[in-house]
């Protein structure tokens, strides 16, 4: 369960129809694209570890939805969603898993370290809390540089009682750096409940702790998520300082791909959130509001369905590294 | 040309990189108004004021963490830790991010960040106050690690340092701190290439590789010897990643004799790297079994006598010189 405290309500975001449609489409891409992941590494298509984002889709894309490219993204070893939200090709992201050439990190990240600076995904991490730090400092640097970026790093509830939190939070707000903390609070670090990992689960509340603004919502209502983003990145922009986002979701696969998913939680608990998935949530509001029709709903997916298809047909397709450059890039001169 | 202590020296090389790029900043405790502890800032927070010269609360994992994202997003930090002992806290974020960023970016993020500190044993520092630590970096792949041990390669490693676009660790050793010697004039803005050793003395008998503080130590041994017709060269490799093993191989060539003189740990230190590196390429061009002059393999204790115990002094470098020499 969730802390009972107030959750912000999200009126007064105005977004045209196509913007709506936009993050439809931007959470089925995700959604989507986890769930060929989920079979590609059933069938021993993927080497390595593959933690996939079902469920939380509406914390990345809402979020994502009020960056601009040049903003950037510190995101977690759950970070699929986060990157493809950020714009990086599905492509790249499906090579990377696959371990090709042409994945976004060339084939040395896998799931853990997908990096795509070109588009301000300045890297997932295989540990847990670091990233926390980096977004602090690329609004260290954005303040230095005047140039109005802002920095985002993600988490999970799993990271609030790491030292890299405390630490990081706490420069920020003394410096009011250009940073939205984004806690994806989905009650669970892999199978420990958060409620056994501290006393007080409330982590928007502990924003006060550090004299800086702290929101809770539903994280999973995407409009909910973007309206309170935006005004964080309004806030950063303008030198108001940083934003602790604590966006309350639930992870409905197992921790990893692979792993069990039983004991520390029951069917009918996740039963219970996948009858509050977020992609649901918005088709049936813009049905009902007579936004979109099933039509183009009906369109989206297809498009997104045959997105995903080529992204696998390129994945399978890419070659491996080339064992000769095992060695390239620790050092800048190569 | 003139004379500059070596902390002077590194202090001005640091002041011409601020001046040259408004990208450079330094983080660390009192390194603001205060000038740092160790009189590293001293007169720069007037010039570039807080947001350069920033003061931080006590937290070096933070700030690491911080000063990596800084340094993938279009800044160089400048993290002055005081005494190296305090990185300790931050290894987590140097080991698994600073130093593993480029490569996992595949090359499309670079790092240029600065970790500074002093290092060394003296002073009754004790064990807290007292680390050296380098060989840990030079063994992991993402860092280059400085040592310099004059006031011209204090400011020349350190401008280079500031410039690199990689992890730099760039080490100073307390008892270096006050020593003077030549530096050339600010104008002529010298840069030390890391990877390139110097020769401080010419010998044909015998060659001495001797790290940081040593160097010094040794010529002093060195200078003894040559009364009693000794012929010591004494190379200072000045980084110790990238190692310059070539100009140690062409002396040993010469005089097919080595010995490494390390205040630190000899266990998997630097000179177990060059004793196995030399071996490899020269064996045969060798007259005597490599040796190495380390300082004792313990924490660092406190009380005078205790601490002495522990490191190579002149008259123990020579000995082991003349050792090396009779085998
Ligand atoms: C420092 C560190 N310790 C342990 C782990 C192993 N680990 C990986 S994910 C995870 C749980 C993370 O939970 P949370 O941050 O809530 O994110 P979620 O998996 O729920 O998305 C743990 C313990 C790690 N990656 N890093």
């Amino acid at each position: 369960m969730h802390a009972a405290a107030e959750v912000a309500d999200h009126t007064g975001l105005e977004l045209d129809k196509n913007r709506l449609l936009a993050l439809y489409r931007e959470m089925l891409l995700i959604r989507r694209t986890e769930e060929q992941l989920a079979r590609s590494y059933q069938k021993g298509d993927i080497p390595g570890a593959c933690h996939t984002y079902v469920g939380q889709e509406a914390v990345a894309v809402g979020v994502c939805a009020r960056l601009r490219r040049d903003d950037v993204v510190f995101s977690t070893h759950r970070g699929h969603g986060h990157a493809l939200a950020k714009g990086v090709p599905p492509r790249e992201v499906m090579a990377e898993l696959f371990g090709r050439a042409t994945g976004c990190s060339r084939g040395r990240g896998g799931s853990m370290h997908l990096f795509s600076p070109e588009v301000g995904l300045m890297g997932t991490t295989g540990i847990v809390g670091p990233n926390i730090l980096q977004a602090t400092g690329a609004g260290y640097s954005f303040r230095l540089l005047k140039n109005a970026r802002v920095s985002v790093g993600f988490f999970g509830d799993g990271a609030v009682n790491n030292g890299a939190f405390h630490e990081g939070l706490n420069l920020a707000a003394i410096w009011d750096l250009p940073v939205l903390y984004v806690c994806e609070n989905n009650l669970y670090a892999t199978e420990v409940a958060f409620g056994a990992a501290t006393r007080n689960t409330d982590v928007a509340e502990r924003a006060r702790g550090y004299g800086m603004a702290g929101v809770a919502v539903d994280g999973n209502d995407v409009l909910a998520v973007a309206a309170a983003a935006e005004e964080a990145v309004r806030r950063a922009r303008a030198g108001d300082g940083p934003t602790l986002l604590e966006c309350r979701t639930y992870r409905t696969r197992p921790h990893a791909e692979g792993m069990r998913d039983g004991g520390y939680r029951t069917p009918a608990e996740v039963d219970d959130w996948k009858r509050r998935d977020p992609i649901a949530a918005l088709r049936a509001r813009l049905l009902g509001s007579g936004t979109a029709d099933e039509e183009e709903f009906a369109a989206v997916d297809a498009e997104i369905t045959a997105i995903v298809a080529d992204a696998l047909r390129f994945a399978t397709d890419s070659p491996y590294p080339d064992p000769a450059t095992a060695t390239a890039h620790i050092y800048s001169d190569g | 040309m003139r004379e500059l202590s070596f902390t002077v020296a590194a202090r001005e090389g640091l002041a011409e990189e601020m001046a040259r790029d408004e990208t450079v900043f330094v983080v660390g405790e009192g390194i603001g108004e205060r000038g740092g502890n160790f009189n590293t800032t001293v007169g720069l927070y007037e010039l570039y004021g807080p947001e350069r010269l920033r003061d931080t609360p006590i937290v070096e994992r933070g700030f690491v963490g911080m000063c990596t994202g800084a340094a993938m997003t279009g800044t160089r930090p400048v993290v002055d830790f005081m005494f190296l002992d305090f990185i300790l806290d931050a290894m987590g974020e140097l080991i698994n991010q600073t130093a593993k960023i480029q490569y996992m970016s595949s090359g499309r993020l670079t790092m240029p960040i600065v970790l500074r500190g002093c290092i060394g044993i003296g002073g009754a520092s004790a064990t807290h106050h007292s680390g050296n630590y380098y060989p840990i970096f030079a063994h992991l792949p993402g860092f280059r690690v400085a040592l310099p041990s004059t006031p011209r390669d204090a400011k020349g490693l350190l401008k280079t340092a500031i410039r690199s676009d990689d992890p730099v660790l760039f080490l100073e050793h307390k008892s270096l701190l006050n020593t003077k010697g030549p530096v050339p004039d600010a104008d002529a803005d010298e840069l030390i290439p890391f990877g390139r050793a110097a020769v401080r003395r010419a010998g044909g008998d015998v060659t001495v590789v001797a790290l940081c503080l040593m160097v010094n130590r040794t010529l002093e041994a060195a200078a003894d010897l040559a009364h009693d017709g000794i012929a010591v060269e004494v190379i200072d490799p000045r980084t110790v990643a990238p190692l310059d093993v070539d100009t140690i191989l062409e002396s040993v060539r010469k005089t097919g004799r080595l010995l490494i003189v390390d205040e630190d740990f000899a266990p998997a230190g630097i000179g177990a790297e060059i004793s196995a590196q030399v071996t490899e390429r020269a064996f045969d061009e060798l007259d005597a079994p490599i040796r190495r002059l380390n300082g004792l393999q313990t924490p660092v204790p406190y009380s005078p006598p205790l601490e002495a115990a522990l490191v190579p002094t002149r008259e123990r470098i020579a000995a082991a010189i003349r050792d090396l020499v009779a085998e």
